[in-house]
């Protein structure tokens, strides 16, 4: 394992939290209900919790000049390597919460092979990350009961985001260069033998909110290899407007 | 509570470190949220390692830099790091650190069964911490910050925080 192999592993975990906590801070003040609201920005914010312990980690261990910030607001585009799931937009609340169902599902399963990582922040980080993931899945898997199961117009709603998220499921399962280069030296995991459990729980829930199981065969990819949806420069352009417009500026 | 073994503090430097509390819940001391994880003096220099309650508390930064200052304020220097492992749990809430949130207003973590059952509404488990009733009712799982729910008493009609159980 090269330390860039290890790098660009740590992004890919990292980035995925990072998107994903910036997508659920723009319901700030814009979730359905008050509860909704407060509850997708306190996610928000143990993901960029997560987030900046990676990032600190990635600075401490190769750019003795860089900090946290200048990972998160100054990179381009294609150096980011989260996946296309997490980078899709809010669209309406049953999107914001299959998004966050299927992130969450595999999110736990990661974690939970990732605290047995030779490297001991991975570890930490993983142990500290489990109990407030578990937290998050339990939230997401009980709106998309409630969701499912509620009106014919949540249903539906719902259906439409399941139909249309699913494409982006497998990407999370792909392995990278990096990847496995970290794998072989016990710091990675191996994604690929999550996969079986992964869908086995994530179709028990549907089923059980009354929810149809996507027949398609045909996935998107691409966001690991920092090749990103449309959607990802808007996400960028909010994300990093103040460092770019005030370089240095602090709060 | 066995964790609790594995501090290394300084008992001279107890008192000082009392008086820092948690910005969002002033009335605990970050020795009775159990978040202080070693003080020791080195060199003149008071080291301290502190661990977040939650990776994305906004609050460890005040905490670090109000114990920087209680220690200026008594002559000394201290320098505050960060530790994530051990991760931290609400068992290493002292027991008078639950006595200061009930009366806070803000009810105590309980086990995490009762906790898992509490917040998905199976059972009624927290008490009101206005009138005592247990016929309270789960209103969010997540609330004012990282480390609480919102309840409400069925019976006073009072709402209220829960400190939710993180284990």
């Amino acid at each position: 394992m090269k330390k860039e192999n290890l790098k660009q592993y740590i992004y890919g975990i990292a980035d995925n939290v990072l998107i994903l906590g910036q997508r659920l801070s723009e319901l700030c003040g814009h979730g359905p209900s008050l509860e909704t609201d407060i509850a997708c920005t306190n996610i928000a914010l143990d993901l960029l919790g997560q987030t900046r312990s990676y990032y600190q980690y990635v600075a401490q261990l190769f750019d003795e000049d860089k900090t946290e910030d200048d990972i998160a607001f100054l990179r381009t585009e294609r150096q980011y390597k989260n996946v296309l799931l997490v980078e899709q937009p809010n669209t309406h609340f049953g999107y914001v919460i299959v998004r966050q169902f299927f992130f969450d599902v595999f999110h736990l399963q990661l974690l939970q092979q990732l605290q047995n990582s030779t490297d001991e922040t991975l570890s930490a980080i993983a142990k500290k990350a489990i109990k407030e993931v578990s937290y998050h899945k339990r939230f997401s898997s009980d709106w998309i009961k409630r969701l499912g199961d509620g009106t014919e117009e949540s249903h539906q709603k719902v259906q439409e985001a399941v139909n249309d998220l699913w494409r982006f499921t497998d990407e999370l399962f792909h392995m990278t260069e990096d990847d496995i280069a970290t794998l072989e030296s016990g710091v990675g995991i191996d994604v690929r033998v999550l996969k079986d459990k992964y869908y086995q729980q994530v179709k028990e829930i549907l089923q059980e909110a009354t929810l149809d199981i996507p027949e398609t065969s045909w996935f998107q990819k691409g966001g690991k290899q920092g090749i990103h949806s449309e959607h990802m420069g808007y996400l960028l352009s909010d994300l990093q407007y103040m460092q770019r417009t005030y370089p240095d500026m602090k709060w | 509570m066995s964790t609790k073994l594995e501090q290394h503090i300084d008992p001279l430097l107890i008192p000082i470190l009392e008086k820092v509390s948690d910005p969002e819940i002033p009335v605990l001391s970050i020795m009775d949220m159990g978040v202080v994880r070693s003080a020791y003096v080195k060199n003149d220099i008071v080291n301290i390692t502190i661990t977040p309650t939650y990776s994305g508390c906004p609050a460890m930064d005040v905490m670090g830099d109000d114990i920087i200052n209680a220690f200026e304020d008594v002559g000394k220097k201290a320098k505050v790091a960060l530790v994530l492992s051990p991760a931290w749990t609400t068992d290493w809430i002292t027991p008078r650190g639950r006595k200061a949130l009930e009366e806070y207003g803000i009810a105590a973590p309980l086990e995490a069964e009762a906790d898992k059952e509490a917040l998905l509404g199976g059972k009624k488990v927290v008490k009101c911490t206005n009138c005592g009733s247990s016929n309270t009712k789960l209103v969010s799982q997540f609330g004012s910050t990282a480390c609480k729910a919102l309840f409400q008493c069925e019976d006073c009609l009072e709402p209220f925080d829960y400190f939710k159980c993180l284990k």
